[in-house]
This record gives structure tokens, C-alpha cells and sequence, in this order.
């Protein structure tokens, strides 16, 4: 193998790692906009909020099983908070205007974790050292291995959850037809509450690893941002979608960072993805898998 | 011919109270029955053989229609027969598979949505499409969007050109809130108004340019006796002051016999019978249809049709 | 997209004419006359730039119910694009290189905008985003833009219009108030002609506007256009009348929410909207100061005013979303309303 290619395997690798990171964010979107019609643009405060918390606590002398659950219970009444004082009288309000409200939800939580828990940065040690290890020729970081298998294990839960139990069941009829689901008498807020704590302990598993791997710090709730293009590609409502658009979008990011940054100049990062994302969107508006109308909204 | 019967009896005790009897047939309509071919020159919408399918499910097939200057041309048939889904074919919201759409002198595969109103063609919707958060006047002034002609930076500087126009537009508008008794409520936002007269309110958006046109989805869906009365009235006094082409669907057999002056029954997306009201009353694949849909329901399925309607509303 | 908020559209300068005469003399006559420093610069100043860009972002969000999400990137077009004028065309005049700055970011409130012919709702969110991240990164790593200065810092030229100098805290406020006025009344003028009319039957409706006639992908574009001018306009105030020196980073995601903010917080689809919220985000890090200072003392430090006027904007948010989408504006009326009836 040359060792120009040896290197670009490597810059696609990092970059699918990477984007494993993005879909596990995106996944939290999914879920939510799924259920509900909500873009939830409080998941990268719940993300802050769940590692701020966790390190909080385990730097107080918590062990680590502690403070996971406790964070882990922590998320659940967020999630729980948000979708009965916010999202239930907000119902049937049109989805910008939801938008909007979860935009102010978002300041909520990331003032009251900062306020709760301070503003200094705390590291966040998960005990995965971060050493490359080689594999035929290609570095890959350990770290990302772990993370990405991680996400892989989230993702491997998730369905079995949404595949053989009732809620999960419950939870795919909503998704399909609300309406319908309404009428053969499932119980709608029950599944929102169901979703919204699901969502915060995807927030949680996110924010550690993030967290771990930026320091726990407020950028981290800008991981939204991160998760943003990957939900323009993959679609607001698909867990598959968010997974597959994500690795895309870690690729295109770090294979355009490293052969295009330094024709244009550094630290495209922050736009690139949300260029791609959109240009691709404006070719084929159907969106990665055809099926959903763009102009669901 | 029992079960006919009962599909007129059905509608006329719905509203016998306060209607006078049928409008007499205005002389200029021409002869019913027709091939959509025979008379080009006055028609004002000829649909051949359009067809449209989501998927795989057929919405309507080979539909063909002719309506001239004048006419009050009914659409009827079941639920899910595929009435709304041929306005909206009609009005290029939907893009059929197959068949032409003539408006006037022009014909099209697909109706260009965007210069329907150019085209003087306006229509009213089966769920209110309301400019919710506009006052009644602006709403029916909106009708007018595509007779505007002063620039923007005219509007902005009140040059006299957009002044004049501003002046002539807010006339018509205003002789049309008159002629609908909507006057006491024309500053109002148009969301805050009760159901009847929001269906009102788009009425007169669609009356205000005048249409050569005008489609009516169920304009009398979900209203009361009284307020289905009141729009018999402007429908036909639409057509008397205009002599627009009115295509309308409605559920109301009753309604439908009165005031159309041909009739077009839809069954599971095909054209079982095109009319006179009298002519489809006594069509027997009419009959069947009707008959097919009460199925051993003993009493009156257009009335229990027509309360669909307003429960839905 | 669907309707936002059920805001009346209708204007409400003429009803008010009396009301808008007072505040007109009070604005250029009393004020400027026996206001301090501290009242120019802290307050009025910083409160009618944002005021004008929560106006412009009213138009294309409140008006034609499209989201943006990147209105700072337009005021640092705007910023940016005066100084480049000031600096490159000396003899232009203050008012010329103001307007020109206007127009440059209308030209980027286009670019952004053309994806709106093909997307909606979200998407089309997303897009302002990818606009706002975008010309962050252009303003610090394109030399030219910020005249090679390092980390993109600009200094604003001094104020002189018509040989006149307005280069002290209150020509500063009464340029800024000059801009506001007129860009206000050119606002109104459009929101209550039949164009704005078409905005808001885009917003409520956009079939059926369609359907009438209205050319939907023109009028978005316009709004977009028309919108960013004048953000661009506030984002030269900003620069040139309040902070005087500026950095890429004061045009970031926050100030765009702040924006966003100001809109809903004055209320969605009202011009006086943008006024009210602006005054209310000028004034509540003010009044929190006050208050936690008088509560806990020393203890509430600056760190502590930040999270909490997060905790309390948040909140605010949310509940006039749920309680009452049309802001403060709407709640000034029924309360003028109550008093009226009180009076009668």
C-alpha cells in the first residue's frame, strides 16, 4: 500500500469514527422528531447537562456505577420535565414554533447545569487511553473504537427495544401514523414520556463520550451542531438515516479538512458539512433514502 | 327509482324550509350530455381522460368533464371517490399520470398552480386554507395577488400608479365583503372567525378577481341549514353577476339537485353518469352506487352522508 | 411552512400616530438633551441596533414565517461591508456607505435564501445555519475582509455626517435613532402593502397563496432580501455607533438567538414587537444585576448573572410560546385595551 493511500484510509477511518460521534447525537433527534414532529434542539443542552452531571458527581467521591445511575435518573426527569411543562402545551402548534420553544428549553438546562455545577472545564476520564493502535498499516485511535462501539451497542439496544416490547411497538405506530395509533388506543403522552426519557439517556451515553473526548465543558451542548447536517441528510426520522448520514458526514468532513483546508484555508469544519449536506439535499431533494418528502415540515 | 327518490327526499328535508323552489336553468347553458368535444368554443374547462395515482392506488381514472361559461357543474360520488383529488388535479396541485386539462384557450398535462389565477381560475378548499393570521379584507384582497401590477418600490413610496390600483382593488374587494355580509367582521382576523363564515371569507377571496372559473371543494361542508341556505344564495348569485364556470362538490344531494344545472357522478375514481339532475337521479349506475354504499343501512345514506360532513367539520 | 403565531399583521403605527409623535419628540428632543453618556452608550444605542436587526429578522420570520438562524452572520455582513466601503472609498459619505452596506447583505440574505426555492421548514433553518457558520469562518480567515487585521478586528471609521461630527456617545445615539426611524418607516410601508400582505399569506397559507397568484419563490426571496438589508444596517450600527470596535466572534450563534429572541420575546409578526423585545433584552441582564446584587450580594458574580439571564430567557421563552405567542406586544395591547375600557 502506498503510503498516500495508507494515509487516506487512515483521514476516512478517523473520519467514519468520528461520525459514528455524529449519529449518536442524531440518534436523540430521531427519536423525538419521530414521535412528536419536534426538532429538539435541547438534546446538545441534555448532553451538557448528563456529562456535567456525571463528572460532577464522580468528582465528589461517587463511584462510577453511582453516578450513572444517579445521572442516568437525573435524565430521566429532565426528559421527563421538558415533554409535560413544555412539548404538552405546545401540542399541535405548528413544528416552528416548537422549534423555537426547544431553543428556549435549551438555555434553560445549559444555564441551571452551569449554575448547578460551575463553569470550569472538567476532564473526563472513561479509562480508554487513547493510544493508536495498527491495524494492517492504518492508525486507528482506540478511543474511537471504543466510542464506535459503543454507538453500535446503542443503536443494537435501541431496536431490539423498538422490535419486541410493547412501548417500542407502541412507539413505532406513533411514528407511523399518529393518528391512527390515537384512534386503536395507545396512550400518546405515555409513549412521549417514554421517548423524551430514551432521549436523555442517549444524551447521557453521547455526552460521556464527547465529554470524554472534549473535556466537559459548555461547547459540549454545541454538538448539536454537529448533528444538525447529519439530520439534513439522513432525515429528521430515521435511525438508520442518522447512522449512515453520520459516518458520511465525519468522512466528508475530515477528508475535506485535510486535502481541502489547506487550499482554502483551515478550520472549514465548522460550514463544510452543512454545505455538503445541503448541496446534496438540493440535488436530490428526497433526501439519502428517496422515501421522505423533504416538505414534511 | 325508490332508492333515487330517497336521495332527493334526503336532502330537500335538510333545507325544504328555507330555500324558495329550483333556480330556473339560465338559457345560455348549453345542452347537457355532451361529448367534451362537441362544443370547445364554450367551454370554459374541458378535462379528457385525466387519471391520477398515488402509488399504486388509482385516485381517479379517465376522468372526462366539460363545463361551460355559466354553468354550475356538480361533482358527486362517495367518500374517497376521488372528487377533491380531481379539483386539485384540475388546479395543478396534483400532477396526473394521463389525460389533458383545457382552461380556455389552453391546454395543459399539468396546470401550472402558479398561474391558475392568471389563467381565471379561483377555487375554495375542503379544509379552510385561510390566511389565518390576515384580517377578513386582507384576506379577500389577497385574492387579487396576481392582478397586481405596481412594483415594490411603487407600494413602498405610495406612487400614484400603486395608489390607484391600491384604491381599485380595495373597492372590489369591499363590494364583495358587501355582497357577502361580511362587512361587520372585515377588520377581523380571519382565524377568529367561526367556521361558516371563514368558508365565507374564501369565498369571496375566489369571487374578488372574478374568475372565468371558480371550483368549489365543499363549500357548504359542516354548516348549519341556515348557513348552507345563505351560500346556495351567493353561489348562485355568483354565477348570475359573474358568469363564471362553478364546479362544485358537495355532499348535500339535496343542494346538488337545486343548484347545478349538470350533475357528475365519481364512483371509486371513474365517471359512472354525467347530467342533468334529473338525468343522474334516474341513472341506474347511480342508483347502484348510492345503493351499494347504504348496503342494508335502511335510511337515508345521503343524509348520514352529509352529516359525515359536518361531524367532520 | 405552517402558520406561525396568530400575530395580527396589521401595523399598528397610524393607530398610534399620536403616541409614535410623542415618543418621536421625547426621542430627538428630550432625550438627547438630558440623557447622560451612560444612557447613550449602555443603553439606547446598543437597544436601537438590535431593535432594527430584530425588525429585519420580524420581516422574513414573524411576517413570512421563515426561520432564520443566522441573522448575526448578516449584521457582520453589514458591519463588515461598511467598513470596507469607509475604508476603500473615502469620500463616500456615512449615509451612502450605510446603505451600500444594506444592499451587500441583502445580496448575502439571497444567497441564503435560494435554497429556500427547494426547502422548508427545517431544512431551510439549517441552511441560515450553515450561512452563519460559514461567514464566521470567512470574516477570520479572508485577510482583505477585516483590512489584514489579526482575528478579524475592525475599528469603526469616526462619524461624520455632512462635515458634521456625530463622533461622541450622543451623536452616536442620534445617528443610530436617524437610521432606526427611517428603516422603520420603509418597513412599515412594506408589511402594509399588498407585498406584505403576500409575505403573511405565505406564512399562513403558502398553497393557497400559490393559488391566488402570489409568486412564492420571488416573494421568499424578496423577504429573505429585504430582511437581511436591513440586519445588515443594524450590524453597521452595531459596529460603528455601539461597540466602535468589533470581532468576528460578537456576531456568533448566540447573537443570532438573541436576535431570534428579541422577536419572540416583542412578539412575532409586529413591528413594535422588535422595540419591545429589544428593551427587554437591553434591560433584564440590568435589572438581574440589581436584583441578585440586592439578594445575595456578593455572591452573585458575573459567571452567576450569565446562567441565570439564560435560565430566565429560556423560561420566558417557553412560556409566551405556550401562554401567549404574539409577545409583549400583544400583552401591551390588551392591557392599553383594559385601561381604555377602564377610561370609557
Amino acid at each position: 500500500m502506498s503510503p498516500d493511500l495508507a494515509f487516506l484510509i487512515e483521514v476516512v477511518v478517523g473520519g467514519l469514527l468520528s461520525g459514528v460521534m455524529y449519529a449518536l447525537v442524531a440518534i436523540g433527534f430521531v427519536l423525538i422528531y419521530k414521535t412528536s414532529g419536534v426538532l429538539n434542539f435541547a438534546q446538545g443542552a441534555m448532553v451538557l447537562f448528563a456529562a456535567l452531571t456525571f463528572v460532577s458527581l464522580t468528582e465528589r467521591g461517587l463511584p462510577f456505577p453511582a453516578a450513572l445511575a444517579a445521572t442516568l435518573a437525573a435524565m430521566g426527569v429532565v426528559g421527563l420535565a421538558v415533554e409535560r411543562t413544555v412539548l404538552r402545551p405546545l401540542v399541535n402548534q405548528p413544528p416552528i414554533t416548537l422549534f423555537m420553544a426547544t431553543l428556549g428549553v435549551a438555555y434553560v438546562i445549559e444555564g441551571a447545569a452551569q449554575l448547578a455545577w460551575g463553569t470550569q472545564v472538567h476532564g473526563l476520564d472513561l479509562g480508554i487511553d487513547d493510544t493508536p493502535i495498527d491495524l494492517g498499516g492504518v492508525l486507528v485511535s482506540r478511543f474511537d473504537l471504543f466510542a464506535a462501539a459503543t454507538a453500535g451497542l446503542m443503536v443494537a439496544l435501541l431496536s431490539a427495544f423498538f422490535r419486541y416490547t410493547r412501548t417500542g411497538l407502541a412507539f413505532r405506530a406513533v411514528a407511523d401514523d399518529p393518528l391512527a395509533a390515537l384512534n386503536t388506543g395507545l396512550r400518546l403522552p405515555r409513549i412521549w414520556s417514554a421517548v423524551w426519557i430514551a432521549a436523555g439517556i442517549v444524551a447521557l451515553v453521547a455526552g460521556l463520550l464527547w465529554g470524554a473526548r472534549l473535556g466537559v465543558q459548555f461547547s459540549l451542548s454545541l454538538v448539536v451542531l454537529k448533528a444538525l447536517p447529519v439530520l439534513v441528510l439522513g432525515g429528521f426520522d430515521s435511525i438508520a438515516g442518522a447512522i449512515v448520514a453520520g459516518l458520511i458526514v465525519g468522512a466528508v468532513e475530515k477528508v475535506s479538512e485535510v486535502y481541502l483546508g489547506p487550499v482554502i484555508g483551515g478550520g472549514i469544519e465548522g460550514w463544510i458539512a452543512y454545505v455538503a449536506a445541503l448541496g446534496f439535499l438540493l440535488v436530490r431533494p428526497s433526501g439519502l433514502f428517496g422515501l421522505r418528502a423533504v416538505e414534511r415540515v | 327509482m325508490q332508492p333515487a327518490l330517497r336521495l332527493v327526499r334526503t336532502g330537500r328535508d335538510g333545507n325544504r324550509p328555507l330555500l324558495p323552489g329550483p333556480a330556473p336553468r339560465p338559457a345560455a347553458v348549453p345542452a347537457p350530455g355532451g361529448s367534451p368535444h362537441r362544443d370547445r368554443a364554450g367551454r370554459v374547462l374541458s378535462v379528457e381522460g385525466l387519471s391520477l395515482a398515488f402509488g399504486g392506488t388509482v385516485a381517479f381514472a379517465e376522468i372526462d368533464l366539460a363545463v361551460g361559461a355559466g354553468e354550475i357543474h356538480a361533482v358527486i360520488g362517495p367518500n374517497g371517490a376521488g372528487k377533491s383529488s380531481l379539483i386539485n388535479a384540475i388546479t395543478g396541485l396534483y400532477a396526473p399520470q394521463a389525460g389533458r386539462v383545457r382552461i380556455g384557450a389552453e391546454s395543459f398535462a399539468r396546470v401550472p398552480a402558479g398561474r391558475l389565477a392568471a389563467l381565471g381560475v379561483a377555487r375554495t378548499f375542503q379544509n379552510l386554507a385561510l390566511f389565518t393570521g390576515l384580517s377578513v379584507r386582507d384576506n379577500v384582497l389577497a385574492g387579487l395577488a396576481a392582478a397586481r401590477r405596481a412594483g415594490l418600490g411603487a407600494q413602498i413610496l405610495g406612487l400614484p400608479s400603486a395608489r390607484r390600483e391600491a384604491r381599485a382593488h380595495r373597492d372590489a374587494a369591499e363590494a364583495v365583503i358587501g355582497r357577502l355580509g361580511l362587512g361587520a367582521v372585515a377588520d377581523r382576523p380571519a382565524g377568529s372567525l367561526p367556521y361558516g363564515l371563514q368558508k365565507r371569507v374564501e369565498l369571496g377571496r375566489a369571487l374578488v378577481a372574478r374568475p372565468r372559473l371558480l371550483l368549489l371543494d365543499e363549500p357548504m361542508a359542516g354548516m348549519t341549514a341556515t348557513e348552507k341556505a345563505e351560500m346556495t344564495g351567493f353561489i348562485r348569485a355568483a354565477r348570475e353577476t359573474s358568469g363564471a364556470a362553478i364546479v362544485l362538490i358537495e355532499h348535500d344531494i339535496g343542494v346538488v339537485m337545486r343548484l347545478s344545472d349538470r350533475v357528475t357522478v365519481l364512483d371509486h375514481g371513474r365517471r359512472i353518469a354525467t347530467g342533468t339532475p334529473a338525468e343522474v337521479q334516474a341513472d341506474p349506475a347511480v342508483i347502484a352506487a348510492y345503493l351499494g354504499l347504504a348496503d342494508g343501512d335502511a335510511d337515508g345514506d345521503a343524509a348520514a352522508d352529509a352529516d359525515t360532513g359536518a361531524a367532520a367539520a | 411552512m405552517d402558520a406561525l403565531p396568530r400575530a395580527a399583521p396589521r401595523p399598528h403605527l397610524p393607530a398610534g400616530a399620536l403616541g409614535l409623535g410623542a415618543l418621536l419628540v421625547l426621542a430627538y428632543g428630550i432625550v438627547p438633551l438630558t440623557g447622560t453618556s451612560y444612557l447613550f452608550e449602555a443603553l439606547l444605542t446598543p437597544f436601537l441596533a438590535l431593535a432594527l436587526a430584530g425588525l429585519g429578522l420580524n420581516l422574513l420570520t414573524g411576517y413570512a414565517g421563515l426561520l432564520s438562524l443566522g441573522s448575526a452572520a448578516f449584521m457582520a455582513v453589514g458591519a463588515y461591508a461598511a467598513f470596507n466601503l469607509s475604508l476603500r472609498l473615502p469620500g463616500l459619505p456615512l449615509p451612502a456607505s450605510l446603505l451600500l452596506a444594506g444592499f451587500v447583505a441583502a445580496l448575502a440574505g439571497l444567497a441564503a435564501g435560494l435554497p429556500a426555492l427547494r426547502l422548508r421548514g427545517f431544512y431551510l433553518a439549517v441552511s441560515t445555519l450553515a450561512v452563519q457558520f460559514f461567514v464566521a469562518w470567512a470574516l477570520n480567515r479572508i485577510g482583505w475582509i477585516s483590512d489584514d487585521s489579526p482575528s478579524g478586528v475592525i475599528t469603526a471609521p469616526r462619524l461624520v455626517v455632512a462635515g458634521l461630527s456625530f463622533d461622541d456617545p450622543r451623536g452616536r445615539y442620534l445617528v443610530s435613532l436617524t437610521v432606526v426611524t427611517l428603516l422603520t418607516l420603509v418597513a412599515w410601508r412594506l408589511v402594509s402593502s399588498p407585498t406584505g400582505r403576500n409575505l403573511v399569506a405565505i406564512r399562513d397559507n403558502e398553497t393557497a397563496a400559490r393559488l391566488v397568484g402570489v409568486k412564492v419563490a420571488r416573494t421568499k426571496l424578496l423577504a429573505f432580501a429585504a430582511s437581511s438589508f436591513v440586519i445588515g444596517i443594524a450590524g453597521a450600527l452595531w459596529a460603528f455607533a455601539y461597540l466602535r470596535t468589533v470581532e468576528p466572534a460578537g456576531f456568533n450563534l448566540d447573537r443570532s438567538f438573541q436576535i431570534l429572541f428579541i422577536v419572540i420575546i416583542g412578539g412575532l409578526g409586529t413591528l413594535r414587537g422588535a422595540f419591545l423585545g429589544a428593551g427587554f433584552i437591553v434591560v433584564l441582564p440590568l435589572l438581574l444585576a440589581r436584583l441578585g446584587a440586592a439578594l445575595l450580594g456578593d455572591g452573585f458574580d458575573s459567571g452567576t448573572l450569565e446562567m441565570v439571564q439564560r435560565i430566565v430567557l429560556g423560561a420566558l421563552i417557553v412560556a409566551l410560546l405556550i401562554r401567549e405567542p404574539a409577545g409583549l406586544a400583544a400583552l401591551l395591547d390588551r392591557a392599553g385595551r383594559r385601561l381604555g375600557r377602564r377610561a370609557a
